[in-house]
C-alpha cells in the first residue's frame, strides 16, 4: 500500500532488458508484469509492507547524476553510469523511479534466497505430511527453487506451540510460523480488529492473541489464507482434504451484494471449502467468514431434494405441469426474489408478461460491516431492477402481497423462495390462495405449497449477478446438481412455454444473454455471457440513482451522492 | 607513564569524580551552567545547526554520523512538528559512558537538549532511557524539575516566546530499543521493532510520522560546548573529521578499567592499555581488543593494519599504534562504535569469549527478520555447542558461512552487529576454533562461562 496508484509509464532495465511498468510500483510487482517472479512472504498487495522476510531482496540501481550540478554522470561509451546500491535491498519496499535498473536473477539473488531459505527452515518442524499447507505452501514452493536439499543444522530446534485456538475458527501451529506478520497487519488493517501480536523475541517470538481476546471476527478465516505456511489453519477445513485433489471453480458469494468473488473447492462433487478470489474493484483478496459456511447449505437437512405435488413426489416434468395447472385461469401473482440470478429474474419478467401477472418482491437487510457484509443481504437486488422486476426499492416485507390478496386480486402464487407468512402474509391469506413453491430450502411456505418445485443453489448453477457498485459479474457450477433435477431457468423456461402459444423462451444460458443483450435502452445492451465470464462488466447505473440503497460506506464502495476524498 | 603519554582531556566529564559536585542544578550554575543556552537564544536557530555543522561533531552512538549533517536533512516542508529524542538507552556491551554523564552531571544533558530542540525548532523532546537505569531516571526527573522551575525548559524558557518539553520514557528493556528506529516504535508504545528504511528515515518519518532527530546522550551534551566555544574552535579539539573528545569506557582484564576522555586521536590503543590503565595482570599477555562496543570486528594483538588513510597518509599499524578516534579503529577494519574497549588476555578462552557475544546476540535480536532471528540463534547454538564438548571442525567455517548469511540483509543494523563478531573471531582466531574440535574433552569445561 506504499505504492501509489500511478498510471504513469516509465522505463526500467530489469536483468538487462529495457521494459515498461508503472511508476511507483514496487519492484515485486513490477518484476511480476514482465514474467520475473521475485519470491516473497511477507509482501502482500493488499497490505502495508513490513519488509521482514528479506526473501524479496534484489539488487537495485540507479542513473548516477553529479551530487552539485545534477548532471548524468557518463562512462566512456557516453552512456549514464549506474550507481548499484553495494548492499540488496528488498523489492517489496524498492519503489519504482524512472530509469531504475533491478537485477532479479544474479549470484548474489540467488544466494540471499538460498540463505533465507535456509534460516526459515532450520527452525522449521518439517512436517508437510501432516500438514494441511501442503501443494499450497510457498515454503515448500521455494524451498524446491531455493532450498539446499539437505541441512546444516545438526542443532536441537525450537519447540513452540503446536495447536493454539486462536478464536473459533482459526488453529494455529506457532512452530510453522514464519513470523511474517500478515496476519497481523490483516486484522489491523482490513478486519481492524487488532488482537494478534507477537511475544518473545527473536527466533523464540511466537504469534499469539493479546491477553482475554481471541481472533474471532468475522473475517478471521481470510487470515488462514494469507498465511504463507501451514502455521494458520481453519479449524473446519483442517485435516480433511489434500488441496491438490480439490477442483476450483470460479463462483461469487451471494451473502450480501457486496458480491465477493470466490474459489469454491470440491472434490467428487462435495464442495471442501469456499476462498476468496482477487479482485481488486471488489473485495481486495478478502470474504467473510460467514460467506464461506454457505456452502453447507448444498447438503442440509432442509434442502428440497424431490419435486412434489400435494406432499407426494412426482418426476420433475409433471411437477411443471401441475404447477402450470395450479395457475392457470387465475389471477396470478408472483413473489420474486433477490437471491435469483439476473438470468432467472429475467424469465420471471417474461413469465410475468406472459401471464399479466403482478410481481412482489422484498428486501432482506441486515447491519453493515463497513468492509464485505453489506447491509443489503441479498446477492441480486440490483439485478431485480435491471431486469425489470421492480422500479422502486423493495421494502423489508410482502405487506403489499398481503393486501392484495385480502382484496382478492390474488388467487394462485408463484413464490421463488421467500417465506410469505416471515415477510408478513397471514396465514388465513395464505389459505386463500394456490402456492406454487420454487425455491431450496424448505419453509412454512413451501410446507403448505400445493406445488414444490426444487430449486438449485448457487453452486449447482451458472448465472450472473449485479453487486453493489453495479457489477455484473459471473458465477459458474461448482459441483453437479443432484439427479432428476434441473436448473432454475429451465424450468422457468418451461413454465413459460406452457403458458404461451407462439413463442418459445429462451432455457439456455446464451440464448437468454442473446434476448438481455438486444434490448434497446438496457444496461447490458451488447453484453454477451462469455464477456462475463472472462471478468466483472461495470454497469451503469444512474438510472437508479434516486432510490435510498442502504448500504453503508466500505471496502470499494461508495453510496451514490458520496464524495471520494 | 610514559613521556609522551597525552593527558586526559575531560570536556563532558568534567566534574563526573568532583567530589565538590552534585547532579543538583545549583552546582551546575556555579560552574557556569545554562549560560550557553542563554548563548544560543540569542542566536537564530539556524546560526546554531551552523555552528554544530562547523564543529564537525560526529555522533557517539555508534555509527559516527557529523550531527550538524543529520540536522539539515530533517524535513521541515512537512509542516509537521519536530519532535528531539535522546537515545539514552546504551546497552551495547562494554559501554558505560552515558550513565556516567546522566547519574553526574544531568542538567548538562539538558541544556545540550534544550540547544538542540531550539536549533531545530522541536516543541517536544524526550530522553529514552534505558529500562535499567531506575536511579537515572529519577535523577533525570529531578533535574528537568529544576530546570522547569528556573526556566531553562518547558514552557517560555528564558522567558521567550519558544516552549519545549522535556520528558524522560523509560525504556522497554531490550537492546534493540536503542535502535533508532526501534526506539521510535517503542516511544510509540509499541514493540521496538526497527522499521524499514526507505521509507521510515526518522528525520523524515519519525516519530508518529513526524520529522525527528535522534541523538545520542554524548553527542547532545557536546552541543552545550559547542555553543560556548564556538564551532569552529570546536573543531580544532581532536583531529579534522574525528573532533571533540571521546570517552572511552575500558573493560576486560586490565588493572584500572573505566571511562577516561580523552582528544580524539591524542592516543593510541597501546597507550590506552598499557600508560592509562595500567597494563594487563602481572604474567599476562594481550590477546585480543574489542575497539567499539561487543559489535565491533575484534582484533588480534599480534595483527598488523596497513593501507592509506583518508588524508593520503599510509599508515602500518600494530595493533597498539591504533590512534583512538574515528578513523582510527575503522582503517583497521573494525570501529569506535560507542567507545566501549574490551581487552582480553592470553587467559580468554576465545570460543568462549565470541560464543558469549553470540549468545547475547540471539537474546537480543527483535525476531522481526528472518536472517537476523534465525541466524543470531543458529550461531550461538554452534558456539555454545563448541564451548560444551561438541565441536567440529567444520564449524568454523559454517559459523562463517552463517554470519555472511546475515550481514547486509537484515531491516537494522542488528544485523552487522550479530554478524561482525563471529565473523571476526573466526577469521582471525581459527587455530582455536580448530583445536576446539581436536583437543578439547568432550565435555563441558566447568570453568567455563555461564551463557545467557
Ligand atoms: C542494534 C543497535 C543498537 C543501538 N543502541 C544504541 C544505544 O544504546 N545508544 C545509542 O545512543 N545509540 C544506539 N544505536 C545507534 C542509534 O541507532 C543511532 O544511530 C544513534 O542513537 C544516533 O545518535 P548519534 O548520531 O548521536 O550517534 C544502536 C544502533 C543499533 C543498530
Ligand atoms: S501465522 Fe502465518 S501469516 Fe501470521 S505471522 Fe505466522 S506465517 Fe505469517
Ligand atoms: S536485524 Fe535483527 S534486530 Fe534488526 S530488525 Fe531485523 S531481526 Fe530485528
Ligand atoms: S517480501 Fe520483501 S521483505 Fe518480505
Amino acid at each position: 500500500m506504499i505504492a501509489p496508484d500511478n498510471k504513469e509509464m516509465v522505463n526500467i532495465t530489469l536483468n538487462g532488458i529495457e521494459v515498461e511498468v508503472p511508476n511507483g510500483i514496487n519492484a515485486v510487482e513490477a518484476a511480476a508484469l514482465h514474467g520475473k517472479e521475485v519470491p516473497h512472504y511477507c509482501y502482500h498487495p493488499k497490505l502495508s509492507v513490513a519488509g521482514n522476510c528479506r526473501m524479496c531482496l534484489v539488487e537495485m540501481g540507479t542513473p548516477m547524476r553529479d551530487r552539485t550540478s545534477g548532471e548524468p554522470i557518463l562512462d566512456e561509451d557516453g552512456i549514464q553510469k549506474i550507481g548499484w546500491v553495494p548492499k540488496p535491498v528488498i523489492g517489496c519496499a524498492t519503489n519504482i523511479t524512472p530509469g531504475m535498473h533491478l537485477r532479479t536473477e544474479s549470484d548474489l539473488v540467488n544466494e540471499c534466497r538460498e540463505g533465507i531459505m535456509e534460516f526459515l527452515l532450520v527452525n522449521h518442524p518439517l512436517d508437510c505430511p501432516i500438514c494441511d499447507q501442503a501443494g499450497e505452501c510457498r515454503l515448500q514452493e521455494f524451498a524446491t527453487d531455493y532450498g539446499r536439499g539437505y541441512s546444516r543444522y545438526v542443532e536441537r530446534k525450537n519447540v513452540k506451540p503446536k495447536r493454539t485456538r486462536l478464536g473459533p475458527r482459526v488453529t494455529l501451529d506457532d512452530e510453522r510460523c514464519i513470523l511474517c506478520s500478515r496476519c497481523i497487519r490483516f486484522s489491523q488493517e482490513v478486519a481492524k480488529d487488532d488482537v494478534l501480536g507477537f511475544v518473545d523475541r527473536g527466533s523464540f517470538s511466537t504469534l499469539t492473541c493479546f491477553p482475554g481476546k481471541e481472533l474471532a471476527n468475522n473475517y478471521s478465516l481470510n487470515t488462514v489464507d494469507i498465511c504463507p505456511v501451514g502455521a494458520l489453519t481453519s479449524t473446519d477445513f483442517r485435516f480433511k482434504m489434500r488441496v491438490w485433489f480439490l477442483k476450483e471453480s470460479k463462483s461469487v458469494c451471494t451473502e450480501s451484494s457486496a458480491g465477493c468473488n470466490t474459489l469454491v473447492s470440491s472434490r467428487e462433487g462435495a464442495i471442501q471449502r469456499i476462498t476468496p478470489r482477487r479482485n481488486d474493484q471488489v473485495n481486495d483478496t478478502w470474504m467473510t467468514d460467514s460467506g464461506r459456511e454457505l456452502y453447507k447449505l448444498v447438503k442440509a437437512d432442509s434442502r428440497i431434494r424431490r419435486p412434489s405435488f400435494r406432499g407426494s413426489d412426482l418426476p420433475l416434468d409433471d411437477a411443471i405441469s401441475q404447477a402450470f395447472q395450479t395457475l392457470k385461469n387465475k389471477k396470478i401473482g408472483v413473489v420474486a426474489s433477490c437471491h435469483s440470478s439476473l438470468e432467472e429474474q429475467f424469465l420471471i419478467k417474461r413469465l410475468v408478461e406472459e401471464t399479466g401477472a403482478k410481481v412482489y418482491i422484498r428486501g432482506h437487510f441486515g447491519e453493515d460491516d463497513g468492509i464485505l457484509l453489506s447491509a443489503d443481504r441479498t446477492p441480486n437486488l440490483r439485478g431485480a431492477l435491471v431486469a425489470g422486476l421492480t422500479s422502486h426499492y423493495p421494502s423489508d416485507n410482502l405487506n403489499d402481497l398481503n393486501d392484495s390478496i385480502s382484496d382478492g386480486h390474488i388467487e394462485a402464487l408463484l413464490v421463488i423462495g421467500e417465506d410469505l407468512k416471515e415477510s408478513g402474509v397471514n396465514e388465513d391469506n395464505l389459505k386463500k390462495v394456490s402456492l406454487v413453491f420454487l425455491g431450496t430450502h424448505q419453509n412454512s411456505t413451501s410446507d403448505c405449497a400445493e406445488v414444490v418445485l426444487p430449486g438449485l443453489t448457487v453452486f449447482e448453477k451458472s448465472g450472473s449477478l449485479i453487486n453493489r457498485s453495479f457489477f455484473l459479474q459471473s458465477f459458474e457450477q461448482s459441483i453437479p446438481c443432484p439427479a432428476g433435477l434441473m436448473t432454475d431457468f429451465k424450468i422457468l423456461a418451461r413454465l413459460i412455454n406452457l403458458f404461451s402459444e407462439d413463442s418459445i423462451a429462451p432455457s439456455e444460458l446464451d440464448e437468454i444473454w442473446e434476448a438481455l443483450s438486444s434490448c434497446e435502452n438496457s444496461v447490458l445492451k451488447g453484453i454477451t455471457f462469455l464477456k462475463i465470464k472472462k471478468g466483472a462488466i461495470q454497469l451503469n447505473g444512474s438510472k437508479w440513482e434516486h432510490l435510498s440503497f442502504v448500504e453503508k460506506e466500505a471496502l470499494h464502495y461508495l453510496p451514490t451522492g458520496v464524495i471520494t476524498s | 607513564m610514559s613521556v609522551s603519554t597525552p593527558k586526559e582531556r575531560r570536556i563532558i566529564l568534567k566534574h563526573a569524580d568532583d567530589p565538590n559536585y552534585s547532579n543538583r542544578i545549583g552546582c551546575y550554575l556555579r560552574e557556569g551552567g545554562y549560560g550557553n543556552l542563554k548563548k544560543a537564544f540569542s542566536m537564530q536557530p539556524e546560526e546554531v545547526g551552523e555552528e554544530v555543522l562547523k564543529s564537525g561533531v560526529r555522533g557517539r552512538g555508534g555509527a559516527g554520523f557529523p550531527a550538524g549533517m543529520k540536522w539539515k536533512f530533517l524535513d521541515r516542508k512537512s509542516g509537521k512538528p519536530i519532535y528531539l529524542i535522546c537515545n539514552a538507552d546504551e546497552s551495547e556491551p562494554g559501554t558505560f559512558k552515558d550513565r556516567q554523564i546522566m547519574y553526574k552531571d544531568p542538567h548538562q544533558l539538558i541544556e545540550g537538549m534544550m540547544i538542540t530542540a531550539f536549533a531545530i525548532g522541536a516543541k517536544q523532546a524526550f530522553i529514552y532511557i534505558r529500562a535499567e537505569f531506575h536511579e537515572g531516571a529519577r535523577i533525570l526527573e529531578r533535574a528537568i524539575s529544576e530546570a522547569k522551575k528556573a526556566g531553562f525548559c518547558g514552557n517560555k524558557i528564558l522567558d521567550s516566546e519558544y516552549s519545549c518539553d522535556l520528558v524522560v520514557h523509560r525504556g522497554a528493556g531490550a537492546y534493540i530499543c536503542g535502535e533508532e528506529t526501534g526506539l521510535i516504535e517503542s516511544l510509540e508504545g509499541k514493540r521496538p521493532n526497527p522499521r524499514i528504511k526507505p521509507p521510515y528515515f526518522p528525520a523524515v518519518l519519525g516519530l508518529y510520522q513526524c520529522p525527528t532527530i535522534v541523538n545520542n546522550v554524548e553527542t547532545l551534551c557536546n552541543v552545550r560546548h559547542i555553543i560556548e566555544m564556538g564551532g569552529e574552535e570546536f573543531s580544532k579539539i581532536g583531529k579534522p573529521n574525528n573532533t571533540g573528545t571521546r570517552i572511552w569506557c575500558v573493560s576486560g582484564q586490565v588493572m584500572k578499567p573505566g571511562y577516561y576522555e580523552f582528544e580524539c586521536g591524542s592516543l593510541t590503543l597501546g597507550q590506552l592499555i598499557f600508560d592509562i590503565c595500567g597494563g594487563l595482570r602481572p604474567g599476562r599477555s594481550l590477546k585480543a581488543v574489542i575497539p567499539g562496543g561487543s559489535s565491533a570486528k575484534v582484533l588480534r594483538a599480534d595483527e598488523r593494519f596497513s593501507g592509506t588513510l583518508k588524508d593520503g597518509t599510509e599508515f602500518d599499524w600494530g595493533l597498539e599504534d591504533i590512534p583512538l578516534d574515528f578513523d582510527g579503529p575503522m582503517a583497521a577494519g573494525s570501529m569506535s562504535g560507542s567507545g566501549g574497549i574490551i581487552v582480553m588476555d592470553d587467559t580468554v578462552d576465545i570460543v568462549e569469549a565470541m560464543a558469549n557475544v553470540n549468545a547475547f546476540y540471539a537474546h537480543e535480536s527483535c525476531g522481526q527478520c528472518t536472517p537476523c532471528r534465525e541466524g543470531s540463534l543458529w550461531m550461538r547454538k554452534i558456539s555454545q555447542r563448541m564451548c560444551s564438548g561438541g565441536a567440529r571442525e567444520e564449524d568454523a567455517d559454517l559459523l562463517l558461512s552463517v554470519a555472511k548469511q546475515i550481514e547486509g540483509r537484515t531491516i537494522c543494523a542488528f544485523g552487522e552487529a550479530a554478524a561482525w563478531p563471529t565473523q571476526s573471531f573466526v577469521t582471525k582466531f581459527k587455530d582455536d576454533f580448530i583445536r576446539k574440535a581436536t583437543d578439547s574433552p568432550k565435555e563441558r569445561d566447568p570453568k567455563s562461562l555461564q551463557l545467557i
